[in-house]
């Protein structure tokens, strides 16, 4: 009971915040609106018992994406009334997007109901004992071990896709060479100069 | 009259029990905070050949005890100014947002063998996940101040936060490896039998990789250039005024007791006794376990935080990158390489039989 109250207060929230996401006039409040989506949906998560998965998504996407993308908002000045010319000459394609998902959601429900299965099960508790997170690591290493694998190259390859596109090596620039800053000796650097003193006139 | 009261707390339902223990655990942190800013001030003083505050007596007695109050009273009683053009509700809200990670992450900190309020299985997960989110409180309050010298301290907190929270995170990787679990209680647990068997002893180079990047994610020096006065004035809260500044204060001093208190925890063995199971000392109330030995421990590593406010310089923005990317995150990778092979050679807290 406790759970289904409060599964509907925070996917009330939850869309109450993707609604405000799309129709903010200021950026950063939008991004601010996705950071709250990704808490409620972190939330909803527990709720089902996920909890590995519900804290890594505040991790990943609140602590780190959600900062750079803020980080990237607020640095530039954003024309929003520009942006925002397009918006109903692609709403058709908002629209398509939105009815596909629907159509997807709708399918699974449809053929888990005609199958049997309790499609809206609330999930058995488990014992204290029990470690989603050990849980999810016996099946990630064992039986997905190679899918796992391949999407972490495929995320290493991404990352070093991005570096080399953004990577320039300009001729004549200054850079610091650390090693040789940290080798340096007094001698190359101060040289003492004998002055012979001046006769008294 | 114990005993009554004892009874009464037994009949308490557990929401209850908890909810007089967050109060507890919050209350005395505030208070903490109070005195900890007492004590930078005293101690720095004495490192400079200073007194340092010694004017505000508590009861005509003890010089100086009552500055930390005095000062939270001057605070409350001045005039919050809102900069023109600032975004109010940003502005009001990210002081909040900086205080509450601050104080949300003592849920599953163990303080003693039988006190924890949330024993979380993936306690170790949270305390990442909420010291990531401190990151918000500053870069909020730098864009809402309106004002350019916010901005840019809100901008560079941003980009160093964000570089130091990898190297703690996998800092934590090998610790998680070293005990077998991310509960916080299983953590300190693993760690019984005595100083050597301690995480600090195998996972030395991580320890020392965590708190370097402890000290950069709390901003304190010689990390803080968010703040930096003689570049960019006060950094992200040049703007902020009276309690709305105490309230960042608040939160910068409450996360350094709170990552003296998990360096403590990870790799010393939080609540255990240094000595537990030596012969002699062992056997007396020394060897153990309790609360005093996670404060002993939490107080030395607050001290190590004033000293080196104390004593270095500080660094420059493109040091801090170069040392979080090239030199932190590079020692915690190879390490987590050996404890592999450690691990394979069942030496040291991987020789435990529970382990396999």
């Amino acid at each position: 009971m406790l759970v289904q109250i409060l599964f509907y207060i925070f996917g009330t929230l939850l869309v109450v915040c993707a609604l405000g996401l799309i129709t903010a006039r200021n950026p950063v409040y939008s991004a601010l609106f996705l950071v709250l989506c990704f808490f409620n949906s972190a939330v909803i998560w527990l709720l089902t018992g996920a909890e590995f998965l519900a804290i890594v998504l505040v991790l990943v996407y609140v602590g780190a994406v959600m900062v750079l993308f803020l980080f990237v908002v607020m640095m530039l000045d954003i024309n929003v009334a520009e942006l925002r010319r397009g918006f109903t000459r692609f709403a058709w394609l908002g629209w398509l997007t939105a009815a596909a998902l629907v159509a997807e959601i709708v399918m699974v429900v449809w053929s888990h109901g005609r199958s049997g299965l309790d499609v809206a099960r609330t999930p058995i508790p488990e014992p204290a004992s029990y470690s989603n997170t050990a849980a999810l690591g016996q099946v990630i290493y064992t039986r997905f071990a190679y899918p796992f694998e391949l999407a972490a190259v495929l995320l290493l390859v991404a990352i070093v896709a991005a570096i080399a596109l953004t990577m320039r090596h300009r001729q004549g620039l200054k850079v610091q060479d650390v090693s040789r800053q940290v080798s340096v000796r007094a001698a190359d650097r101060v040289r003492i100069v004998k002055v012979k003193a001046e006769k008294r006139p | 009259m114990p005993q009554t009261l004892a009874i009464a707390w037994a009949s308490l339902p557990g929401i209850a029990r908890t909810t007089v223990w967050i109060v507890i655990v919050t209350v005395v942190l505030i208070l903490c905070v109070a005195f900890l800013t007492l004590w930078e001030r005293k101690v720095i003083g004495w490192m400079q050949l200073r007194r340092g505050p010694n004017r505000v007596r508590i009861l005509g007695l003890f010089p100086g005890l009552g500055q930390p109050f005095a000062d939270v009273f001057k605070l409350l009683t001045k005039e919050v100014v809102i900069p023109t053009n600032a975004n109010k509700l940003i502005f009001w809200v990210a002081p909040m947002i900086a205080l509450i990670p601050a104080f949300a992450a003592w849920a599953v900190i163990p303080l003693s063998p039988d006190l924890v309020i949330s024993q979380a299985n993936a306690g170790l997960l949270y305390l990442l996940a909420l010291t990531s989110m401190g990151v918000y409180g500053v870069i909020l309050a730098g864009w809402a101040a309106n004002s350019k010298y916010a901005f840019l301290g809100a901008l560079r907190s941003a980009a160093q936060m964000v570089a130091y929270e990898i190297a703690m995170g996998f800092a934590l990787v090998g610790v998680l490896m070293a005990s077998g679990s991310m509960n916080l209680g299983t953590i300190v647990r693993a760690q019984e039998g005595g100083v050597l068997s301690q995480n600090w002893f195998w996972l030395f180079p991580l320890l020392i990789v965590y708190f370097i990047s402890g000290v950069a994610e709390t901003n304190r020096a010689p990390f803080d250039v968010a703040e930096g006065e003689s570049e960019i004035v006060a950094g992200f809260h040049v703007e902020y005024s009276g309690i709305a500044f105490a309230l960042f204060f608040l939160a910068e001093y409450a996360n350094m007791i709170l990552i003296s208190a998990l360096t403590a925890v990870f790799f010393f063995g939080g609540w255990l006794s240094p000595w537990q199971g030596y012969p002699l000392l062992g056997a007396t109330i020394l060897g153990q376990p309790s609360f005093f030995w996670l404060a002993l421990k939490m107080f030395a590593f607050l001290f190590v935080f004033l000293w080196l406010r104390a004593t270095f310089p500080r660094y420059r923005y493109d040091q801090i990158m170069r040392l979080g990317w090239k030199a932190l995150i590079p020692v915690t990778l190879v390490w987590i390489g050996v404890e592999m092979v450690l691990a394979h050679y069942r030496v040291g807290p991987w020789a435990r039989p529970w382990f396999h």
